[in-house]
C-alpha cells in the first residue's frame, strides 16, 4: 500500500488519502479481502493527525470499497471483477464530468475534447 | 470512550478570571491548547488537577469525578507542568526511586525504555541536564505509570526541532492503541499542525474555541487587497485588520469571504488566526 501526501495540494488530505486508496484498490494493488492498518498507525507514520485518516476510511466504507469487523478492523470488501469496474467508472466519471464541463466553459466542442484526450492519452 | 470532560471551570482572581471553561477529549486523540501568555492556559490545567482551586466546575477523568475520586483520577493521568524543577543535586535515579513509589501501577520496563529513547542518564545530577533533556526526564515518569491521559504544559518549548519531532512522534505512538489522550498547550503552532486533532483555542480566561482542527482552521481566511478595496462593509468584518501604505491584511470568516471578492484570499493557518485574533 501506497500513500504519498502533498501538505501544499488544495486537495484536502482526507480525500488525497481516499482517492490513491481508492485506485489502488480498483487496481488490486490492495487485494480483496486484506486488512488495511489502524488509522493511528497510518497517522503515525504519515505524520498527520487521525481525523482525516478516519475521514478517508468512512470514505472508503461508504463508497462500499471497504467494510469493518468490530475488533478486527477494516477490510477490503470482496469486490467481483465486474463490481470493481463499475467503481472504476463511477469514479472517473465523476471527475471526468467536472473536466468536461472546464472545457466547455473554455469553448471546446466534443470532438475537439476527444482530440486532445487522445494526444495527453498517447503523451 | 469520553477520556476528560471539563464543565464550567471558573477560577476569579483579583485581576484575572477563569469563565466557565469547557472542553472535552475522546481517548485515542491529542488536542492542542493554545492562547497567548496570560491567556489561562496554565491555570486551566492546574485547577484541572486540583493544584489550583477552582471556584467551581466539574472534571470527569475516564469517567470518574475528580473531586470524590481524585487518586483514582491522578494515578490515571500522567502531567508535565512548567516551572516545576527537582531538587538540583539529586541524581535522576534518586528522584524516580522517590516519585514511583506514589504510583501503583508503576512501569519499571516502560521506564527503561524512555530513559534509552530519551538517551537519559540515571546517574546524572538534574542540574546537569539541559532544559531539554529535563523536559524528556519528567515525559519518562509521566509516561511510566500507566496513565491513559497525560496533560502537559509547553512540553516543546525550549527543545530544539529535532528533538521536537522526536517527541511529536512519541505522542503519535502513544495514542495508537486508541486508549490513550494527550493535552498539551503550546506556542509553537507548527507542532500541532503536524500531530493535533482538536484544537482549543483559550482568550482572556475564556474558550473561544474548541473544535476539530481542520474544522478550525477553515473558519478563517486570509485576506490581502488594495486600500481601494478595502469597503466599509469589509472592513467591519475583518478581524485584526492592518493596513499599511501599500494596502491591507485581515483575517476574515470564511462565511463573509463574498465581501472580499476581487482580493487575494489564503487559507489561514494557526499562527496567521492567532496573531490576527489577538491583534487590537
Amino acid at each position: 500500500m501506497d500513500i504519498v501526501i502533498s501538505n501544499t495540494s488544495e486537495t484536502p488530505l482526507y480525500m488525497q488519502i481516499y482517492e490513491q486508496i481508492c485506485a489502488q484498490i480498483i487496481t488490486g494493488e490492495i487485494p480483496v479481502e486484506s486488512c488495511l492498518p489502524p488509522i493511528r498507525t497510518v497517522a503515525k507514520e504519515l505524520r498527520i493527525s487521525v481525523i482525516p485518516v478516519k475521514m478517508a476510511w468512512e470514505e472508503l466504507e461508504r463508497g462500499g470499497f471497504i467494510y469493518t469487523m468490530a475488533g478486527k478492523g477494516c477490510f477490503v470488501a470482496p469486490l467481483q471483477s465486474g463490481e470493481l469496474n463499475l467503481k472504476r467508472d463511477s469514479l472517473a466519471y465523476a471527475k471526468m464530468k467536472e473536466d468536461i464541463a472546464y472545457y466547455r466553459s473554455l469553448g471546446l466542442s466534443m470532438q475537439e475534447i476527444i482530440e486532445l484526450v487522445k494526444r495527453c492519452y498517447n503523451e | 470512550m469520553e477520556l476528560l470532560k471539563v464543565e464550567n471551570l471558573s477560577k476569579k482572581y483579583e485581576r484575572f478570571e477563569l469563565k466557565n471553561v469547557s472542553f472535552s477529549l475522546e481517548s485515542g486523540f491529542i488536542m492542542g491548547f493554545i492562547g497567548r501568555n496570560g491567556a489561562g492556559k496554565t491555570t486551566t490545567l492546574k485547577s484541572m488537577l486540583n493544584l489550583v482551586h477552582a471556584d467551581s466546575g466539574r472534571i470527569t477523568i475516564a469517567g470518574k469525578d475528580f473531586k470524590s475520586d481524585e487518586f483514582d483520577c491522578k494515578k490515571n493521568v500522567g502531567f508535565v507542568l512548567g516551572g516545576v524543577d527537582y531538587y538540583p543535586k539529586n541524581k535522576l535515579k534518586a528522584i524516580t526511586d522517590v516519585t514511583k513509589r506514589f504510583y501503583e501501577e508503576w512501569n519499571e520496563e516502560e521506564y527503561q525504555r524512555c530513559l534509552k529513547r530519551f538517551e537519559l542518564d540515571p546517574e546524572k545530577r538534574v542540574d546537569e541536564l539541559s532544559a531539554g533533556m529535563r523536559v524528556k526526564y519528567s515525559l519518562a515518569l509521566a509516561l511510566s505509570h500507566n496513565a491513559q491521559l497525560l496533560i502537559l504544559d509547553e512540553p516543546t518549548s525550549g527543545l530544539d526541532p529535532v528533538s521536537r519531532d522526536d517527541l511529536l512522534e512519541l505522542f503519535q505512538e502513544l495514542i495508537e492503541d486508541g486508549e490513550h489522550s494527550i493535552l498539551f498547550s503550546t506556542h509553537i503552532t507548527s507542532d500541532l499542525e503536524k500531530c493535533a486533532d482538536y484544537i482549543t483555542y483559550i482568550k482572556n480566561g475564556e474558550i473561544l474555541a474548541s473544535t476539530e482542527k481542520d474544522t478550525f482552521l477553515n473558519t478563517y481566511r486570509l485576506v490581502n487587497g488594495k486600500a481601494e478595496q478595502l469597503t466599509p462593509l469589509l472592513a467591519k468584518k475583518l478581524i485584526g485588520c492592518r493596513e499599511h501604505k501599500f494596502g491591507f491584511e485581515g483575517l476574515i470568516k470564511a462565511e463573509d469571504i463574498a465581501l472580499a471578492e476581487g482580493t487575494e484570499i489564503a487559507p489561514a493557518d494557526l499562527e496567521a488566526i492567532m496573531v490576527h485574533l489577538e491583534r487590537k
